[in-house]
């Protein structure tokens, strides 16, 4: 007999909750261990609580209406539910706050490995710590997790969200032109990213360096000789870089074309790169705004993990196979 | 070190840009004997090759089952259409490769235009095509509506029979339109070989990526737009 259960959920039965079981629990001594208390919030929240947040690609999928006729929807990340927390139960509590979550998001994206509807969220919110400190104590945090749970060949991406609208800005990039453009960008697409900038009527020297900024990656040198507009996001780069510990500092890869999808960024964000899996394994960065629109102004930083996306790519580093893996030359 | 650079896979489509796509990984410097007189092998470790229908290419290299990939623009705004929620698929776009160039183009019998007799005396127009996603999403942005008819092969053969007014389809030199009496009526959009890559590849083979694009650069402008 065939009872289906929704597209992109799945049943976890014993053998495979031990494996994430146990990722879970490393990952959990980690974060308590640096001090961030775990917190739980409902799955379902008001759509004009949540609505307060720009979620951007993330926004909640799901929606159910209650009993009175009000819209709920299913939580698409923790980051927002812990910014309500924080601004309603901790109004007046002495910054920082640390929070850590194992939770269940829902988004409404095609189901794929590793892109389910359904997905567990390992992560951390550091809330009152400003830019360097607080990013480098989040990036610090994240390695320390890693590290634990035995992941050898991850590399964090680290950019910054303000980099690409301050380029245009100062490059006198006109108004209506700015949201195609990083629209562009955050669809990876660096030949509409091109069609657009010969469209928006810019000089030569200011479209070859729209284009070719964000398209810069890779170790320290890639900060060196930043054009005058990223000189603000790239010293921040440089700074956080400065405060971390070796061991943290080597995983990193400057990238100064890393846009994430969902909206509420400020500052510095980051992405999770594992050889053992074709897309990142988690990313977090700075929302320095986003604590504002529930009414307690508080700089803050954090990171989610997929817990599946994670489990994937320790297996396949255990195997010696997976995504980008299967093909590397024998060392 | 393959001359395609360090540990790098490339996802080669079959069919109309297999030429072109050939010809760019020669200039490349890649040994593509093998390549071009087996037809019916489809991995090429050797070099860094595996080859797959154009539509296919995206799907391996979003999962990063190879590094890099040469698909059409009109793989890409298909699979786009059909995933608008999520904008597109998670790969990167890198350079537009110039080859393989094709239109888009609403086409329908020679004569009258049924397809607006149809939108005026019943207010829908059939449309087929291969292409729903692309389809659908230009009608709409035209204020038109339709009812799309995917079909999977000619779709010339569509309006001969009378199952709908006009096609959706993409093409090179317009003489399969011409030779079946059907003319276009709108362009949509031009569509050329495209070179993506998995985002995690373009993170941690970046130096391999970035030198292969330069190469690319250096190519004759006759391979590369």
């Amino acid at each position: 007999m065939i009872h289906p259960i929704p597209s992109g959920t799945r049943d976890v039965l014993p053998e495979e909750t031990r494996e994430v079981r146990a990722i879970t629990d490393t990952l959990r001594a980690v974060f308590e261990r640096h001090d961030y208390g775990e917190v739980y919030t409902p799955a379902l929240e008001y759509e004009s609580v949540l609505a307060r947040a720009d979620m951007a690609e993330a926004r909640p999928a799901y929606r159910v209406f209650d009993e009175s006729g009000a819209v709920l929807v299913l939580r698409s990340d923790m980051t927002v539910p812990i910014a309500r927390v924080v601004a309603t139960r901790y109004g007046s509590s002495e910054p920082p706050l640390r929070f850590c979550y194992f939770a269940h998001c829902y988004r409404g994206v095609r189901p794929q490995r590793g892109q389910p509807r359904e997905l567990l969220q390992a992560g951390i919110e550091l809330i009152g710590s400003p830019a360097p400190q607080g990013t480098a104590e989040a990036l610090t945090v994240l390695c320390d997790a890693l590290d634990a749970t035995g992941l050898k060949d991850y590399r964090i991406g680290l950019g910054d969200a303000s980099l690409f609208p301050a380029l245009m800005a100062s490059l006198q990039v006109p108004e209506p032109a700015r949201p195609g453009l990083l629209e562009a960008l955050a669809r990876r697409d660096f030949v509409g990213l091109e069609h657009t900038l010969e469209d928006a009527g810019l000089s030569d020297e200011a479209a070859e360096l729209l284009l070719e900024v964000p398209q810069r990656r890779g170790d320290a040198e890639v900060l060196t000789d930043a054009p005058a507009p990223a000189v603000e996001a790239v010293t921040g780069m440089r700074q956080v870089h400065e405060l971390l510990e070796p061991g943290v500092a080597a995983r990193v890869i400057f990238d100064l074309g890393l846009v994430r999808n969902i909206g509420y960024y400020t500052g510095a964000v980051f992405e999770v790169y594992d050889p053992a899996l074709g897309s990142p394994i988690g990313g977090g960065g700075r929302y320095d705004d986003l604590l504002g629109y529930f009414g307690r102004q508080l700089p803050a930083v954090g990171f989610a993990l997929g817990v599946d996306r994670l489990h994937v790519a320790l297996a396949g580093e255990e195997r010696g196979t997976g995504a980008l893996l299967a093909r590397e030359p024998a060392q | 070190m393959s001359p395609l650079g360090d540990g790098l896979t490339i996802a080669v489509p079959r069919g109309a840009l297999f030429p072109g796509t050939v010809d760019l990984l020669t200039g490349l410097g890649l040994d593509t004997d093998e390549l071009r007189s087996n037809d019916r092998k489809l991995l090429f470790e050797d070099i860094g090759v595996i080859t797959m229908r154009p539509s296919d290419v995206p799907t391996y290299v979003e999962a990063g089952a190879a590094d890099l990939g040469v698909t059409g623009k009109d793989v890409l705004l298909e699979q786009a259409a059909q995933r608008r929620s999520e904008g597109g698929r998670e790969v990167y776009e890198l350079r537009d490769l110039g080859y393989g160039r094709c239109t888009m183009v609403l086409a329908s019998k020679a004569g009258p235009d049924s397809a607006l007799e149809a939108l005026r005396r019943l207010g829908v127009m059939r449309v087929a095509t291969k292409y729903p996603g692309i389809a659908a999403r230009y009608l709409e942005e035209t204020g038109r509506q339709a009812e799309i008819v995917e079909v999977k092969g000619s779709v010339e053969l569509a309006p001969l029979t009378g199952m709908v007014e006009a096609i959706i389809d993409l093409t090179a030199t317009g003489t399969t339109l011409r030779e079946n009496n059907l003319i276009v009526r709108e362009e949509i959009v031009v569509c050329t070989a495209r070179l993506i890559a998995n985002p995690v590849a373009h993170k941690l083979k970046a130096t391999a990526i970035d030198d292969l694009l330069e190469r690319l650069r250096g190519l004759p402008a006759a391979n590369v737009a």
